[in-house]
């Protein structure tokens, strides 16, 4: 397959930024293994005063999307406190990358985990990645990868497919003899949203005013919505809302996608479904 | 920038002659030779001109020992499926671990089908142990299928003393042959091979064309059924161009052998021994035993896609067994096969060379391989 890469990752592969490791780092975060075929050791430096990272130093051994990861993570949490690069989101990785293929989604799940082991080692706390090491059935013997640890990802990721998680956490990407818990495990967690949906879904249908739905329709689109279309490197723009009417405009990979049919028709669904059933989208071209 | 082209085991450059060869049948010369008038009926000709070229590149007894068929997969599995089925009652296949998916695929394929298939493992240098293969035999084994030479290291097996063996059994003998056609003499006339595998595009052929040797007088039971096409072993209208181009391409091959043998393995040479004095880097597959154009190098602590990330960048086109470029997340099972230790099998990379390379080709790639390893050992963690 060739490679499909976007340009910055390219630039960050090829000129990787903050490439070392910072001498009596004031915290430092170990993760993956030759093993498994990409590592990332992280070392940052922290301004006690003002809990801000002053320095972050990455070296990694992995493919070009595992390297342009760590260099774009480095250069985003410098300058933050530490509970704004704690925000920092696989995600956020990957989008200021310009997007990753999916089966690199992986990458940045690395980049944001050896973050957080930093952080933790900083404050003297155990890392979730490391709490889940411990906490939880071994799910993918090939890679190491617990039962929390993919319980988490699913979450956090909105993962809906097998494929979706062993993209996100290689869990099932060796033998594949775990595809079938690991299908066990997202249908457990697919359950507990849907659920969590159904609880919140009277309260939603109290809605009375313009603003309720003008500010609800934004919070879908936001949380349920955006977050799903920058996996695939795209996006929308909210243009207008004018009673049931809601017009977008779809940009990134999604506009001019080939199933950008289906997309939105999604997007019209997920809005009726949890907004009011009589909404209609309008998408404006480009 | 000029293309530096060290890819040869996954395809070649259709040779120019091959091109010139299959040109007409595309425009002039497009009937059907199923047809009965002359202006299709004459093509048959050409296919059969083309079988002849083939059979007397494998060394065959006869031309109408070879099959026209789509690819090397296609004659692969029809191989594999032919046997079991003229071999009835029969329930074990041996094989190999390093076999190409177009076999290893069909075996647990067969394995779900309720045969019992034997995975011979190999030993550090890719190599077979032959006395394993013949306790492994008895008189239950219907197919024994092992490739001629190793797509990844380039290795070869001892195909036709192999077939011997499984003759001592009764039982059928199948080889991939499709990275050693053309590479190395093949002999099938003096052999005891039954069905052997080849793939036009591995020998200066287009893809979409291969072949198939059977045996003479082997049962055989079509794959594709459909119409009278190949004498009712393959249906399906004939990729004509394909088949002259192959035939073209086969006549062509059996006089390179000798190039190959001579001037592209002292190409391969050159550029594995320099590429070698690079520290932590080790050479997987056996050191002799092995196709003269391929080379699989590892580099150690550092991963194979970024390797050919940067060489690609170069211009130099290479293939890795690493995880990040085979579709799943662990490296090559060939490599793991060999117990390669995965701070090398990450960082493997082959080179293949063919009939076109050059002297500045390899210049090349040692002009920019010792930088780019010390520039992703820089960044590896584990560089210490």
């Amino acid at each position: 397959m060739a490679w499909d890469y976007t340009d910055l990752v390219k630039q960050h592969f090829f000129s990787p930024r903050n490439v070392g490791k910072i001498e009596a780092p004031d915290g430092a975060g170990q993760v993956g293994s030759i093993a498994c075929g990409d590592a990332l050791s992280l070392t940052i430096k922290v301004d006690g005063a003002t809990d801000r990272i002053t320095d972050a130093k990455f070296q990694t051994f992995g493919c070009g999307s595992a390297i342009a990861s760590s260099s774009m993570l480095t250069e985003m949490v410098k300058g933050k406190t530490l509970d704004e690069a704690l925000s920092i989101t696989n995600q956020d990785i990957a989008a200021a990358l310009g997007g990753l293929p999916a089966e690199k989604m992986h990458c940045s799940v690395m980049g944001r985990e050896a973050l957080e082991a930093a952080i933790n080692d900083y404050r003297g706390v155990k890392a979730k990645a490391e709490e889940e090491k411990d906490e939880g059935r071994i799910v993918c013997n090939c890679f190491g990868i617990a039962e929390g640890k993919i319980r988490r990802v699913i979450r956090e990721d909105n993962l809906r497919t097998v494929e979706d998680v062993t993209n996100y956490t290689k869990a099932g990407g060796g033998c594949g003899s775990c595809t079938a818990q690991i299908e066990e495990i997202l249908e457990d967690e697919l359950g507990k949203k849907a659920a969590e949906e159904a609880a919140v879904q009277p309260a939603r249908k109290r809605l009375r005013t313009n603003l309720e739905r003008i500010n609800l329709i934004q919070e879908v689109l936001d949380n349920e919505v955006r977050p799903i279309l920058q996996k695939d490197s795209g996006d929308l723009d909210l243009v207008d809302i004018d009673g049931h009417r809601v017009t977008i405009r779809m940009v990134g990979h999604c506009s001019g996608c080939r199933a950008a049919g289906l997309t939105t028709g999604w997007i019209e669904d997920k809005l009726r479904e949890i907004v009011d059933p009589n909404i209609s989208l309008e998408v404006l071209e480009e | 920038m000029r293309t530096v082209y060290l890819d040869n085991n996954a395809t070649t450059q259709v040779a120019p002659e091959v091109v010139e060869a299959m040109m007409p049948f595309f425009t002039e010369r497009y009937g059907n030779p199923s047809s009965m008038h002359d202006f299709g009926g004459s093509v048959g000709k050409v296919i059969e001109d083309a079988r002849e070229k083939v059979a007397a590149c494998l060394g065959a007894e006869q031309a109408s020992e070879i099959l026209f068929t789509s690819c090397g997969t296609e004659s692969d599995n029809t191989a594999i499926r032919s046997a079991l089925l003229s071999r009835k009652g029969r329930k074990r296949v041996l094989t190999t671990r390093v076999e190409h998916p177009a076999v290893l695929n069909v075996a647990r394929q067969l394995e779900r089908e309720g045969f019992d298939v034997t995975y011979l493992p190999v030993d550090r240098d890719g190599l077979l142990d032959l006395d394993l293969l013949r306790e492994k035999m008895d008189a239950e084994v219907a197919l024994v299928s092992v490739m001629a030479a190793n797509n990844e290291t380039g290795v070869i097996f001892p195909f036709e003393e192999i077939a011997r063996i499984a003759h001592e059994h009764d039982a059928l003998f199948h080889t991939d042959a499709v990275q050693a056609v053309g590479k190395i003499p093949i002999r099938l006339a003096d052999s005891d091979i039954d069905l052997l595998a080849l793939s036009g595009h591995k020998l200066n052929a287009p893809k979409g064309i291969g072949a198939l040797y059977i045996r003479r007088g082997q049962r055989f039971r079509p794959f594709l059924l459909g119409g009278h096409q190949e004498r009712g072993r393959r249906g399906g209208t004939e990729n004509v161009p394909g088949i002259a181009a192959l035939g073209k391409a086969a006549e062509i091959a059996a006089e390179h052998v000798c190039d190959e043998r001579t001037r592209v393995r002292a190409l391969r040479d050159r550029l594995e021994a320099e590429l070698l004095k690079i520290p932590g880097t080790r050479l997987n597959g056996h050191k002799e035993q092995r196709l003269p154009g391929t080379s699989n190098v590892s580099f150690k602590n550092v991963e194979g896609e970024a390797i050919l990330l940067m060489l690609n960048q170069e211009g130099i086109c290479a293939s890795s067994g690493s995880a990040c470029t085979s579709g799943t997340l662990e490296p090559s099972h060939v490599l793991r096969a060999m117990g390669v230790p995965f701070n090398f099998a990450h960082g493997s990379v082959r080179f293949s060379l063919g009939r076109y390379n050059t002297d500045a080709d390899v210049d090349r790639v040692l002009e920019v391989m010792p930088p780019l390893i010390a520039r992703l050992r820089e960044i590896s963690p584990f560089r210490d």
